[in-house]
């Protein structure tokens, strides 16, 4: 462990101390974090295309298990991360809005797909919502028609880095 | 594909029709017009005398100052006969009978109709929304339909 002699206030010669012992000091909330972001347990919704990615994304060819997000919950007490492939209509709204809110805290939203990010073809029809953040805080957008688990991947790491930092 | 429908049960249809259906023939269906009215006594015979046993789907069209409904009958499995039932109603009174107690089929079918196109059903056993959400207003498959901005 490198200390920053400039930063060095009272205490920090005790910190150097326990880390030539090989005790690291840190907050709990980066530990935490640190866990977090290795093991997502997502809760799916989605209509057809979508979900069909994100059931590969699960198989052996890609291997979802490689980052340790595998363990998809059909509950939304046991996740932590609702991934949002599909469009939601306006009478489904009230049901997914109840979901999230099932969800225990922390938790984080995948928008997964042209329909989740934005309506998609649907955005000026008379029944479907123009994108999953009218309904909630979305953390990462996956634009894709449907998207590729690769592209799946890539947004699930990138909220990896967002939840390491803790801006979330 | 061909028309099904022999020459005997065109001949069939009407005597059972009489003067009250008008009926129309193209390489696809066998069409009987009928004013709503004479729906119901219709559909009961279709299904009592031709056999119809299943209504497949039912459909409503916005042909301007007219509503069309649809009714796409089958004859199911030995015969596999098909015909289709029309009938108009007026748009500013668009109400006609349910066929539900004939064809149980008929039930989500009205209510979508209803739903979607605005034409409502009497004596129909639950006759409310089935795709969009109780607070919805308006029917969005009219025409003249405007969307909310």
């Amino acid at each position: 462990m490198v200390l920053n002699h400039d930063l060095m206030t009272e205490g920090t010669d005790e910190v150097a101390h326990l880390a030539k012992h090989n005790i690291i000091v840190t907050t709990l909330e980066k530990i935490w974090n640190w866990g977090r972001a290795r093991s997502f347990w997502p809760l799916s919704y989605g209509c057809n295309c979508c979900p069909i990615e994100m059931m590969a994304s699960g198989g052996a060819r890609f291997d979802i298990a490689r980052f340790g997000y595998e363990v998809f919950r059909a509950s939304p007490r046991q996740a932590d991360l609702l991934i949002i492939a599909g469009p939601i209509t306006l009478k489904m709204a009230p049901v997914v809005k109840r979901i999230y809110e099932q969800m225990p805290a922390p938790k984080w939203v995948l928008a997964m797909g042209n329909c989740a990010t934005s309506g998609g073809p649907f955005r000026d029809g008379y029944s479907v919502l123009p994108g999953a953040d009218s309904l909630f805080k979305v953390d990462v957008f996956v634009p894709g028609c449907p998207p590729r688990p690769e592209a799946l991947f890539h947004g699930m790491l990138a909220l990896k880095q967002k939840v390491e930092q803790g801006r979330y | 594909m061909n028309a099904v429908n022999s020459d005997a049960i065109i001949e069939k249809l009407r005597t059972i029709a009489g003067n009250k259906a008008e009926i129309v023939l193209d390489a696809f269906f066998t069409y009987i017009k009928v004013s709503p009215d004479d729906l119901l006594t219709l559909m009961q015979l279709l299904r009592d005398q031709l056999g119809m046993n299943y209504l497949a789907n039912m459909t409503g069209v916005d042909q301007g100052e007219e509503f069309e409904l649809v009714y796409h009958l089958y004859a199911i499995p030995d015969n596999q006969q098909k015909l289709v039932v029309k009938t108009r109603v007026s748009r500013d009174l668009a109400e006609l009978p349910s066929i539900s107690s004939i064809y149980p089929t008929a039930d989500w079918q009205e209510r979508e109709v209803w739903d979607l196109m605005g034409v409502s059903f009497s004596r129909h056993p639950n006759l409310v929304r089935v795709l969009l959400p109780e607070d919805f207003t308006g029917h969005p498959l009219r025409k003249d339909f405007k969307k909310e901005a």
